[in-house]
């Protein structure tokens, strides 16, 4: 078993910026994450509205915040599993799947999200075999071919006008009898002739043996049931906060957000929240870093008290 | 071009050279796109584990690359990267878009036998 001050769950930017400000005031920080370190960050192809950066790609951002969070003496280690959390106590306990286990004073949740997935048969056995959660990665795979956009959101929107540069037809298939994206990318996909509509639809199944062929699309205002042939599928139906490891734990809303208050302080005495996985409006890389410095500052403090006090209580 | 910490692989006759030198290899083929990047961060992550096999990458749009994109356990893959598991030479096992170190460790300890670490 291993001490430490402070532990960040999540190493994306929230919890790379904790880990800076963290180990800056010298408590002994480590990062646990799932991932590779960066979170959703690493997966942005190019950052050019992250204020005093004119471009740069995800990645890089990334590799600039765990190089800063390294030296000033933040533990990382990535690609873990986390198997047991108790939170509760005075001394907070951390256990992984490799059987390593972590205390500390006080956590810090930044767990993130994660791509949404549609959880229908075959989803799973088509991945890379013509469904993918990512345009710009796969996009070159499906030139002349008909495809499907899943989504009613601004990245459905827009990856379905760029994926026209390869697809000879792109069919937007959304839930809805609207869209929940901008105007202008609205306008745009609406205006673009390769760009059909399927609304008020979903996809109930994908079929194919060796890649997809065909989906199975319900029509919501029927019920009925169609067959249509696609050799692609992009899904884009927003994200999830990796927080199910929590329930039970600190408090969440309905969509399993962590609620937290002006100092990023959850339910719980000592833990902290930031980034994507809390409640809240706009997610994007600079707002995770200000939550992040934010229960750096707040987790310090308690931290410090914590320590202090100790030290009162073992010399009376 | 690839900025990861792996090994890259830059011609058709190195794949080769290092496949047949080789007990054990991965390589994962791809870009610095969304759905590689996490699996070469489970490859370096996975490096110093399994001392058994050689962990590399190669530039999926290099020409050479066809080693890899062409290989028929590769066939109706549509989704970076390609990885590829090597045992004595042969293609045993190939994978296609982003997977989890579970998934990962999964193909090694099957393919190449429990990790290595001495």
């Amino acid at each position: 078993m291993e001490k430490y001050d402070v532990i960040v769950l999540g190493g994306g930017p929230a919890g790379l910026s904790a880990g800076i400000y963290l180990s800056r005031a010298r408590l002994k920080t480590l990062i646990l994450n799932e991932g590779t370190a960066g979170g959703q960050m690493v997966l942005t192809h190019e950052i050019a509205n992250y204020p005093g950066v004119e471009k740069i790609s995800g990645y890089q951002l990334a590799n600039i915040m765990r190089k800063q969070a390294k030296e000033f003496g933040c533990d990382i280690r990535n690609n873990i599993s986390v198997k047991g959390i108790e939170l509760t106590g005075e001394e907070k306990k951390i256990s992984l799947s490799d059987g390593s286990v972590y205390t500390s004073y006080s956590v810090i949740l930044t767990p993130g999200g994660r791509p949404r997935t549609l959880n229908v048969p075959g989803e799973t056995e088509l991945k890379g075999r013509g469904i993918s959660y990512c345009a710009t990665c796969d996009g070159d795979f499906f030139s002349g071919r008909e495809i499907v956009v899943v989504g009613g959101g601004n990245s459905a929107l827009e990856e379905a006008v760029s994926l026209t540069r390869y697809a000879s037809k792109v069919s937007i298939v959304h839930q809805f009898d609207h869209f929940q994206a901008f105007n202008h990318a609205i306008e745009e996909a609406r205006s673009n002739p390769k760009i059909d509509f399927r609304m008020e639809s979903v996809i109930t199944a994908f079929n194919g043996s060796e890649k997809l062929e065909s989906v199975e699309i319900k029509d919501l205002k029927t019920g009925g049931k169609y067959r249509f042939a696609a050799e692609g599928v992009f899904i884009f139906i927003g994200y999830v906060p990796n927080t199910s490891f929590l329930v039970n734990t600190v408090k969440m809303n309905d969509y399993g957000e962590i609620i937290v208050n002006n100092d990023m302080a959850t339910s719980i005495n000592g833990v902290f929240a930031a980034g994507d996985s809390i409640a809240k409006k706009y997610r994007q890389i600079s707002t995770a870093v200000g939550e992040g410095t934010i229960a750096a500052l707040a987790a310090t403090d308690f931290t410090y008290q914590v320590k202090n006090r100790m030290k009162h209580e073992l010399i009376l | 071009m690839l900025y990861t910490n792996l090994k890259h692989i830059e011609s058709a006759e190195e794949h080769q050279k290092i496949i047949n030198e080789n007990e054990n290899v991965m390589i994962c083929c791809g870009r610095m796109g969304p759905m590689c990047i996490p699996v070469y961060g489970i490859m370096e992550e996975l490096e110093d584990t399994y001392k058994n096999v050689k962990f590399l990458d190669m530039e999926f749009d290099h020409p050479d690359a066809h080693v890899i994109r062409n290989a028929p356990e590769c066939n109706g893959f549509m989704g970076l990267p390609f990885t590829v598991y090597y045992k004595n030479g042969k293609l045993v096992k190939a994978t296609s878009s982003i997977q989890t170190i579970d998934q990962v460790t999964a193909i090694l300890d099957k393919e190449f036998g429990a990790p290595v670490t001495a």
